[in-house]
């Protein structure tokens, strides 16, 4: 008997996969604020139904309070996306650990790279830089203040962009780490922008790596802000410590080929 | 006894020295206590000697200041603009309470009037003329008293709300642990949505998560609050609206229902006040973690740290103290003799405040990386031995978060373990994993998977502690033989250096700081041979 070999995931339409290729399946759990009934369950399958997804099974309506039913779904995708077409803008930069960030600023640079971060303008939200600097980290991931090749300072918030950037030319910076959490009337986007645009003025745009981070902050949005490079939630402070090491690695070779 | 290895230890240990379930030294404990008294003894000279702001507002507060003015757009209290007054003109190491009573005694106002007018800029509590000492004396303690026995009659009122509904709370952890939930929807409306929810569900305490940097504010926000960023405000208004929700569903499931808030930061001790007004039950409480993981100044947080702790014994609030955080910054296998011996310290500077053991909800965490060959067996040593050291205390368990990623079927599973090893080493008060920890605060969905993960598991595990023996020398004995030996090591380091020293090369949580610096050290104020303030006396 001959096998019958297994369809190879079709990139151009690709679907989620249970045990059949693009059999679609998907699991769902969310709570409606309403008692369960049979209503209830009914409002649950018209809701996936409405979201594209066929054969909706409901694997369990429970009552998670008074007036409030939980639910675990399952339901086939209808839908597909075209892999090939894909195109991310990310931070370009290879993932390391602590230990081999260290090694690396010892071996290649010598010294220890100078970071300083803060929560601008008006942001009091420091969960993000201290997350990213200070010791304790994030996720199991020690921050930056852990590195033994790393000088990172966090200034806490509040700290206005002047000062900021005053106080990173007076301790040398290597980079600075601006965290935003507060976006209300997208105040996080005019922030970012004053922040180059006064850099540019004192003539320190190009001798320093400015990221950006907070939950609402994305790369490409950095880059629109003209900072070199941004992070999302749940980064971790080795993925920044990779790219600062990275970035500066890079600048320091384009430097020398140009002399 | 015939048992020949047994023996040969009793050679060095009387029968007496044995602890209760692992086979610890009573020798070592004992001393490892003395050298936290002496720890502490020097820290009591600065405590007696000196004020803060915080205190001095927490005194006119708990005298029935309690009023906001409008500033900059929003509510600042009135007891902020009183003490800054007073500080700002060098007079407070007189006391607030010595102003304020003497300016009672001229304008005959009431404390409300006199208060909203100081705090209108119509009198300046320095200009105005002196009563004759005695009378002042006589007034502020007269403020006091009234204060103290408000104090009291809440209390009352909260002890008899536990007597009329059923009370599961057993500091010893006999009744088995505590299911112990957070609320964090930045919105107290909603907050006690989601906390009758979770009480509904099975949840015995509720902690109401405070808005990022909140201990770092130096006033505490006034009213009602309907935004905060991964959490709710702490506000008098809001604690209110909390109790007055737990008290319905306490009397509805005919089960007491704790709440929790932070009794940390800058404004430790008027949060104690304002907790103690409004019925909490539990506060998180530490001598030192605004210290070392807020940089809040040593002396602000050791002076007020002593003064919250009064409010609270008085009131008989349970504290939480934060040793987990220990093992979040730093490894959590190495690091187990920081815990126990900042769980000693924190014993010795309650003790010092006058509360008694069953307050003390010393707090530690399961935080031991997941992939480590054996680590259940060294975090049952971990919590066993916490247990068997502080008999009396309710020990305060906090669950994984440092490994913790977006694969919420993993963190369910991980909360399982440590739910497992909650009730099988009798943890009083067991702060509930959610599988969602790494990601964002609490959904409704997540406390209540998380109450069933602990409802099954407390149950079905309930009573195997007690049929359970540890291995004579086994890992388990060994590792908490272990870490009490490191943690006497440790804490005669400590001692051999003097607290600020200690702290200052980083003997907790590998984080420095100096006596003077961090925030709040302009806000320590030595007392003057005048001081008055009859709060310290009667608490």
């Amino acid at each position: 008997m001959v096998m019958q070999k297994t369809a190879k995931a079709n990139l151009k339409k690709l679907k989620p996969y249970g045990d059949i290729m693009d059999d679609g399946v998907m699991q769902l759990s969310f709570t409606l604020p309403v008692d369960p009934s049979p209503e209830a369950r009914e409002a649950a399958t018209l809701l996936m139904q409405k979201m594209g997804f066929d054969q909706v099974k409901i694997a369990t309506m429970e009552k998670a309070a008074d007036g409030f039913s939980f639910f675990v779904i399952y339901g086939n995708s209808k839908h597909a996306v075209d892999f090939t077409k894909i195109k991310v803008i990310k931070v370009e930069s290879e993932k390391k650990s602590r230990e081999e960030i260290d090694a690396l600023v010892q071996e290649k640079i010598g010294r220890r790279i100078i970071i300083l971060g803060a929560c601008t303008g008006f942001d009091a939200h420091t969960v993000g830089i201290d997350a990213i600097i200070n010791m304790k980290g994030f996720a199991g991931d020690y921050g930056l203040e852990r590195y033994k090749w790393f000088d990172a300072r966090n200034l806490g918030s509040q700290i206005p962009n002047e000062e900021f950037l005053k106080k990173a030319v007076e301790a040398g910076a290597d980079a600075i780490l601006v965290s935003k959490v507060v976006t209300q009337h997208n105040i996080h986007l005019k922030d970012l922008k004053d922040l180059i645009s006064r850099a540019k003025k004192m003539g320190i745009r190009e001798k320093m790596i400015f990221v950006a981070g907070g939950p609402r902050v994305t790369h490409p949005m950095a880059l629109e802000c003209g900072f070199d490079a941004g992070f999302g939630v749940g980064t971790k402070p080795s993925e920044v410590a990779s790219y600062v090491v990275d970035e500066l690695l890079k600048r320091k070779q384009v430097g020398r080929k140009k002399r | 006894m015939t048992d020949k290895t047994f023996d040969t230890r009793l050679d060095v240990m009387d029968i007496n020295h044995i602890m209760s379930k692992l086979l610890l030294d009573k020798g070592v404990v004992s001393r490892c206590r003395e050298l936290a008294d002496h720890i502490a003894k020097p820290v009591g000279d600065l405590i007696s000697t000196h004020t803060t702001v915080a205190i001095e507002r927490a005194s006119l507060r708990l005298a029935g200041v309690n009023g906001a003015v409008v500033r900059g757009g929003q509510l600042f209290p009135e007891a902020n603009i009183i003490v800054e007054n007073l500080h700002a003109s060098g007079l407070l190491g007189r006391g607030a309470l010595y102003w304020f009573a003497n300016a009672l005694l001229q304008k005959k106002l009431t404390t409300q009037k006199l208060a909203a007018a100081v705090a209108a800029g119509k009198i300046d509590l320095s200009k105005l003329p002196r009563s004759p000492e005695p009378d002042i004396r006589e007034k502020a303690r007269e403020l006091c008293m009234r204060a103290k026995q408000h104090l009291l009659e809440k209390r009352d009122e909260r002890d008899r709300l536990r007597e009329e509904t059923r009370d599961p709370f057993d500091p010893t952890g006999k009744n088995g642990p505590l299911l112990y939930v957070i609320v964090a929807t930045g919105n107290i409306h909603e907050d006690v949505v989601q906390a009758r929810a979770a009480a509904t569900a099975g949840a015995d305490a509720i902690a109401v998560i405070r808005s990022t940097a909140q201990s770092l504010l130096d006033y505490i926000p006034h009213g009602a609050t309907t935004e905060g960023f991964g959490g709710t405000y702490a506000t008098q208004e809001n604690f209110r609206i909390m109790r007055t929700a737990l008290d319905e569903e306490s009397r509805k499931l005919g089960r007491y229902v704790r709440l929790t808030n932070y009794c940390s930061g800058l404004c430790m001790p008027e949060i104690a006040a304002l907790g103690a007004m409004e019925r909490l039950d539990f506060m998180l409480n530490d001598a030192m973690y605004g210290i070392l993981f807020r940089d809040i100044n040593m002396k602000r947080t050791l002076v007020d740290q002593h003064f919250s702790r009064k409010i609270i014994a008085l009131s008989k609030i349970v504290i939480h103290t934060g040793e987990d955080n220990y093992l979040t910054t730093a490894d959590a296998i190495e690091n187990g003799h920081q815990v126990l011996a900042s769980q000693f310290i924190n014993e010795r500077f309650a003790l010092n405040a006058g509360m008694p053991e069953n307050l003390m909800g010393l707090g530690h965490a399961q935080e031991m990386d997941p992939q480590h060959p054996d680590v259940f067996l060294k975090e049952i040593a971990r919590a066993q031995m916490t247990r068997d050291i502080f008999p009396d205390s309710p020990i305060k368990f906090m669950p994984p978060t440092r490994f913790k990623s977006g694969d919420i079927f993993y963190s369910h599973l991980m909360d399982a373990m440590f739910n497992f090893v909650g009730v099988l080493t009798g943890q009083t008060i067991q702060l509930l994993g959610m599988l969602t920890e790494a990601m964002h605060t609490p959904l409704m969905q997540d406390r209540w998977l998380s109450i069933r993960n602990a409802k099954y598991i407390f149950n079905g595990a309930r009573t195997l502690g007690s049929e359970i023996s540890f291995k004579q020398g086994g890992v388990i004995e060994s590792w908490a033989r272990k870490v009490l030996e490191d943690t006497h090591r440790h804490l005669e380091l400590v001692a051999g250096k003097g607290l600020f020293k200690a702290i200052e090369e980083r003997a907790f949580a590998g984080v420095t700081r100096t006596e003077t610096g961090g925030k709040g050290h302009d806000g320590v104020v030595k007392k003057s041979p005048e001081y008055l303030n009859p709060f310290f006396e009667i608490l």
